[in-house]
């Protein structure tokens, strides 16, 4: 017989447990989180307790082994203080013409983010505001995928507290961007969860951004969760750009749930952390429904990136893609894991998923797991994946027209990232993207 | 100008030039004939510095300097340039964006000023409507979609544009209809100065009658075997290349 053996806890799992076992403790003392908050957060400590932080063990998580990677579990932020929130100002993305919410090591930074300019039909709820005013939306916290346990989510979730309930009206057509930023400035070590819930409501339309930045050098780590609403015929543009620092552990996860006829594109471009984790879950739940979920990764040094996503073909007629880049130097490792699901009454599911990626030395490593399981007859599916160097044909002929050899491989690259970052349609926000990849270009050829 | 000497070069084991000499003086159009296989293609890659090829004896200078020594993209602000028997696609590098970091990147590396924006676009103006490359195929990856023929004047319009000292031609004219012929000979004819020098490889002689050359070479073997006046190529023509064990084209 298979007896499941569970192995000592590490010292960041036992911190991790205590600390949310005091937060638990803290806040019975002022009479509990509030209802649901609590039950999550109680839950999540629960599982927590009975599987510690994702490892090799895990299917979901073999290339990537947060319980031997995490040696410690920094305190909790406090309240930012104003050098803090000048700093975190200073060093967050600047995307043109949004809106911009800003978390401060995991705390809303209400007087710095940009409340009054969001537009007309755009509402944004802090966490504890929302939990106040009992707003029903919070009911979406914890409703979409994973059906199945996700500890990097779990401990989201038991840490809840700061975060953004966001709200678009019913067909409002929002032009100007939402940007949520989170930034780590501190130069002490520190643990920071967000989450935020998102609804568009049927035939809106929303451009978000989220990006993460933060204090080089500090091995800060932030985890963030979004859940994420499209309503009927409702079209969103989510554009995230992770660069924390390259210290940083970085852990998020997307949970999208599509209805009919709505139309998602996910462009994600991860250039940041020591170690990093993006987790994408999507449910189809009306039919005719479109969603693009692409991305590009450049990492050098010993950066570790972890792509994975779980796309639920669960009604017919959907149509997903799936395209993720991923540029490696020195001895990065990148991974990517892409699982499309297509249930029995999914019929004329068209689902596409490729993986490519750049080796540009000896010592860096890809992991690429597409994965398709198909309970439907009448499909259009297919996956793949490459691993590849850069053509020495292509550099020849551009060297011989003059290009220096950094340069030509700069070239060559932008070309190969180019083909994902061509589908983010917003054309502002893909100068900014082409912007942060050619500094990253840049740093590497110098 | 170019001064090749005894020039020795292998690809693995496999040696393919063997003791080859050539000189070319400033403002000579040289063409080297010579049947398939005997070396002509990777004479052309062994002095742009592609780095497959091992140079095993012999110098080629270019001058006065050593041009072996230098990493292809020297070469190419020492200026020479090839345009490639059979050139590539690069996928995703816009051909606009591409001929402009070409020409800065030289122009750099000379230590001259870069090229502004708007002089660039109406130099480009200038020279690719005579070589009938269009808008679309300028906007293009570079030779992306391009047939045969648009590849071989896109590298006459590189030329054109970086303006090279020592123009190598690799088989420039196979695949072309004689109406693209004459284009790219036109093109070419057009760069023809006392301070730039030319080497026309080709299979066939009729290139020849519309870029006439000072001197043509036959190569065989990966050597030099004969030399004489345009009427070489007639000859050859006619009798083929049956001498050099190899039947008329
Ligand atoms: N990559 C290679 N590896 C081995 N042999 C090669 C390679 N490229 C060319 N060769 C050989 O070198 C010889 C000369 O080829 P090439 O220079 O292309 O001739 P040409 O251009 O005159 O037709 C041929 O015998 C050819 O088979
Ligand atoms: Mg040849």
């Amino acid at each position: 017989m298979n007896i499941p053996v569970r192995p000592a806890r590490t010292p960041a799992e036992d911190a991790i447990a205590a600390t949310l076992q005091a937060r638990l403790a803290v806040a019975a003392g002022q009479g509990g989180l509030d209802g649901r908050m609590g039950e999550l957060s109680a839950d999540a400590l629960e599982a927590f307790r009975a599987h510690g932080l994702p490892n090799r063990r895990v299917e979901e998580w073999k290339y990537t082994d947060l319980r031997a990677a995490v040696r410690a579990f920094p305190p909790l932020a406090g309240a930012p203080t104003a050098a803090d929130e000048a700093e975190a100002t200073r060093i967050a993305l600047d995307v043109p013409h949004a809106a911009r919410l800003l978390f401060v090591s995991g705390m809303l930074a209400r007087g710095a983010s940009d409340f009054a300019g969001l537009p007309a039909g755009v509402s944004a709820l802090p966490l504890d505001a929302a939990t106040a005013a009992n707003d029903p939306l919070l009911d979406r916290i914890g409703s979409l995928p994973p059906d199945r346990y996700d500890g990097a989510l779990a401990l989201n979730t038991g840490f809840l507290g700061e975060g953004l309930v966001v709200k678009v009206e019913a067909g409002t057509k929002v032009a100007k961007p939402m940007h949520l930023a989170h930034v780590f400035p501190a130069g002490e070590a520190v643990a920071g969860f967000t989450r935020a819930v998102v609804v568009v409501g049927d035939g809106a339309e929303l451009t978000l951004v989220e990006s993460f930045t933060g204090r080089e050098g500090v091995a800060y780590q932030a985890n963030h969760a979004m859940e994420l609403v499209v309503g009927d015929g409702a079209t969103v543009n989510l554009v995230r750009l992770q660069e924390e620092g390259a210290a940083a552990l970085h852990l998020g996860t997307l949970m999208v749930e599509l209805g009919r006829a709505a139309k998602l594109d996910v462009f994600s471009l991860v250039q940041g952390a020591a170690l990093s984790r993006h987790s994408v879950y999507g449910r189809f739940q009306g039919t005719g429904t479109n969603l693009g979920v692409r991305g590009a990764t450049l990492l050098k040094g010993r950066q570790h990136a972890d792509t994975t996503m779980f796309i639920d073909h669960a009604v017919a007629g959907c149509e997903s893609r799936e395209l993720f880049k991923t540029v490696l130097s020195d001895e990065a490792h990148g991974v990517f894991q892409g699982k499309i699901v297509v249930r029995r009454d999914a019929q004329k599911t068209d689902g596409r998923m490729m993986s490519q990626s750049l080796l540009l030395s000896d010592g860096a490593e890809m992991d690429n797991k597409p994965e398709l399981e198909i309970f439907a007859d009448d499909v259009q599916c297919g996956h793949g994946a490459t691993v590849g160097t850069l053509d020495d044909k292509m550099l020849f002929y551009l060297r011989s027209r003059g290009l220096p050899l950094k340069e030509a491989e700069r070239l060559l690259i932008q070309a190969f990232v180019g083909e994902a970052v061509e589908y983010v349609e917003d054309e502002a926000l893909r100068e900014v993207l082409i912007a942060r990849m050619v500094a990253w270009l840049e740093k590497r050829a110098a | 100008m170019l001064e090749i000497k005894n020039l020795h070069a292998r690809i693995g084991d496999n040696e393919i030039l063997k003791g080859l000499t050539l000189t070319i003086p400033a403002g000579e159009v040289h063409a080297i004939m010579g049947p398939n296989g005997s070396g002509k293609s990777t004479l052309s890659y062994v002095l742009s510095g592609k780095p497959d090829y091992e140079v095993t004896e012999g110098s080629a200078t270019f001058n006065g300097q050593d041009i072996l020594a230098l990493a292809p993209e020297e070469r190419a602000a020492a200026g020479v340039f090839l345009a490639f028997q059979y050139p590539i696609e690069i996928p995703g590098v816009a051909n606009m964006q591409f001929l402009r970091s070409a020409m800065n990147a030289q122009k750099k590396a000379r230590g001259e000023e870069e090229i502004s924006t708007p002089d660039f676009l109406k130099l480009v103006r200038l020279k690719a409507p005579d070589l009938g490359i269009t808008q679309d195929m300028l906007r293009r990856g570079v030779n992306v979609g391009f047939s045969g023929g648009e590849k071989k004047r896109n590298e006459i319009l590189q030329m054109a544009l970086l303006e090279p000292k020592l123009c190598i031609l690799d088989e420039t004219d196979s695949g072309l209809d004689i109406d693209a012929l004459k284009v790219v000979a036109q093109g070419v004819n057009a760069l023809r100065a006392p301070d730039r020098a030319m080497l026309v490889i080709t299979h066939y002689q009729r290139l020849l009658d519309h870029i006439v050359p000072d001197v043509v070479h036959v190569m065989h073997k990966g050597r030099i075997v004969r030399s004489g006046g345009a009427e070489l190529a007639l000859e050859l023509e006619e009798s083929g290349y049956a001498a050099y064990g190899q039947d008329a084209a």
